[in-house]
């Protein structure tokens, strides 16, 4: 594969490891606009006289196609490497748009479902996982810190995205044209931008470590392991359906707030002496991408500190706690819906973003990206069950004549329960059993 | 050790972030004057 291939990525003796999170987020911050889809499916509906549920479709695959890739690809990845990984992502993920402009083009939303659903959704499984297990590489005494920076940039991908893409269709105008003008547009654009990490990114070479950094010193815990297990191996380990639980049920907590933020927040306060006009409920869904963002990096850096059991118990508890507040006391004060909301997204995206550094615990760093993306399966899951809950409740009750807080209470104590669930998976992890580690020279040859 | 193109790639991909932290925050705005 020449310039693609793992060993043509071995970094000089002085390469910064400071060049790989940057080469991480032009991947991440790229891919993270799947996120800011809406923006076009008020267009599409227009243009080609599509209905809401049509225009989704896009998305929904491309989603499905994110867990399926990161699952499947996930080994592929381990033996090419991270350069292979970034380019097919690129490719796949500009190529989607470009594939999606000539949809939009030809007004043929078939093409725009094919290439922004399934050869861009590719493009995010494999981009999403392309950086995990060579950032835990250079950052072994900061891995949650390294995986959260990358992570963050899916969150702030839709932030950059969404105001860029909106005012593209303002220029292009918002018929077939100037939608198929501005998919290609960002097709080139983020070509260009991903291209970064793939000319940056680089793998220790054998035996690097940081300085002044001594694993045999940084080992005191037994919850962080030497050994090595490979992703065939892991999932045969309760430690991986635990993590899996913890994850799709921490992510389905989350989804359940960013599912329905707008009206909810309008639909709490409607009764009261300070309703919330649509336009503000607007600005209260902004806060929560601040908040899931700013969760992937400062919750991630903090369970180096704390240890990566505490920071779930922290995400799942302390969330329980959260949504209880809501529930019982939400409609009391904006600001306490505010906050307890932000503290939820907070520890949505940090629970995201610890998950790599917790599998680096538990599995060590052989196949850590492989496990990574088989366990994003739960992601998926969770992708499909969270607002599944939401909207069902919220109908039901609708359709019982209830309104304000009421459309929402049942669903927040779903929410709570589950959290509860996932708190006692955590507690149910230990390390994992001496007859799932590689052999002692796969281990030497991971380092 | 290569400072000019750490400079530079965290620029690539710092730029564009404070671009969308800064519309954020316009659509903030109105959450608390309202």
């Amino acid at each position: 594969m020449g310039f693609l291939d793992r060993s043509r990525t071995v970094a000089p003796a002085d390469w910064n490891r400071w060049l790989i999170p940057p080469a991480a987020l032009s991947v991440h911050l790229a891919i993270g606009q799947a996120y800011a889809w809406s923006v076009f499916k008020s267009p599409l509906e227009g243009a080609l006289g599509l209905s809401g549920t049509q225009s989704a479709l896009p998305f929904q695959l491309g989603i499905v196609m994110l867990g399926l890739s990161a699952a499947f690809g996930g080994t592929l990845v381990e033996r090419n490497g991270p350069r292979w990984a970034m380019f097919v992502s690129a490719v796949c993920f500009s190529s989607g748009f470009l594939i999606s402009a000539l949809g939009a083009w030809t007004s043929q939303f078939w093409l725009v479902v094919i290439g922004y659903g399934f050869v861009g959704g590719i493009g995010l499984g494999i981009g999403y996982i392309s950086p995990v297990s060579t950032l835990i590489k250079w950052f072994p005494d900061r891995p949650g810190m390294a995986t959260g920076i990358a992570i963050m940039g899916f969150g702030g991908g839709a932030l950059i995205a969404s105001p860029w893409s909106t005012q593209m269709l303002k220029s292009f105008g918002k018929d077939h044209t100037g939608i198929a003008e501005s998919f290609a547009v960002h097709g080139v654009v983020y070509a260009v931008f991903m291209s970064l990490g793939v000319l940056l990114i680089r793998v220790p070479a054998e035996g690097w470590r940081p300085p002044g950094w001594e694993p045999a010193v940084a080992v005191v815990n037994k919850m962080i392991t030497t050994a090595n297990v490979s992703a065939r191996n892991a999932i045969r380990t309760p430690q991986f359906w635990l993590l899996w639980v913890i994850l799709c049920f921490n992510v389905t907590a989350g989804i359940g707030i960013l599912e329905k933020a707008s009206p909810m927040i309008v639909d709490f306060f409607s009764g009261t002496a300070t309703p919330v006009a649509v336009a503000a409920a607007g600005g209260f869904v902004a806060l929560l991408s601040l908040a899931n963002m700013a969760g992937r990096i400062v919750w991630s850096s903090t369970s180096d500190l704390v240890g990566r059991k505490n920071i779930y118990r922290i995400y799942l508890g302390v969330g329980a706690l959260m949504y209880l507040v809501i529930a019982l006391a939400g409609n009391v004060s904006t600001a306490l819906f505010v906050v307890c909301a932000m503290v939820i997204l907070s520890f949505y995206g940090g629970g995201f973003a610890t998950i790599p550094a917790y599998l680096k615990d538990l599995f060590g760093t052989y196949q850590v990206g492989a496990i990574h993306g088989r366990l994003l399966t739960a992601w998926s899951t969770a992708g499909v069950l969270g607002p599944l809950i939401v909207n069902a409740i919220a109908d039901g009750q609708k359709a019982a004549g209830k309104s304000g807080p009421d459309l929402y209470t049942n669903s927040l104590y779903i929410m709570i329960a589950l959290l509860v669930v996932g708190l006692v998976a955590n507690e149910l992890v230990k390390p994992v059993a001496a007859r799932f580690h590689e052999a002692a020279e796969l281990e030497e040859a991971s380092r | 050790m290569r400072r000019p193109l750490i400079v530079f790639a965290w620029l690539w991909v710092g730029l564009p972030l404070v671009y969308g932290l800064e519309e954020l925050v316009r659509k903030v705005i109105p959450l608390f004057s309202s």
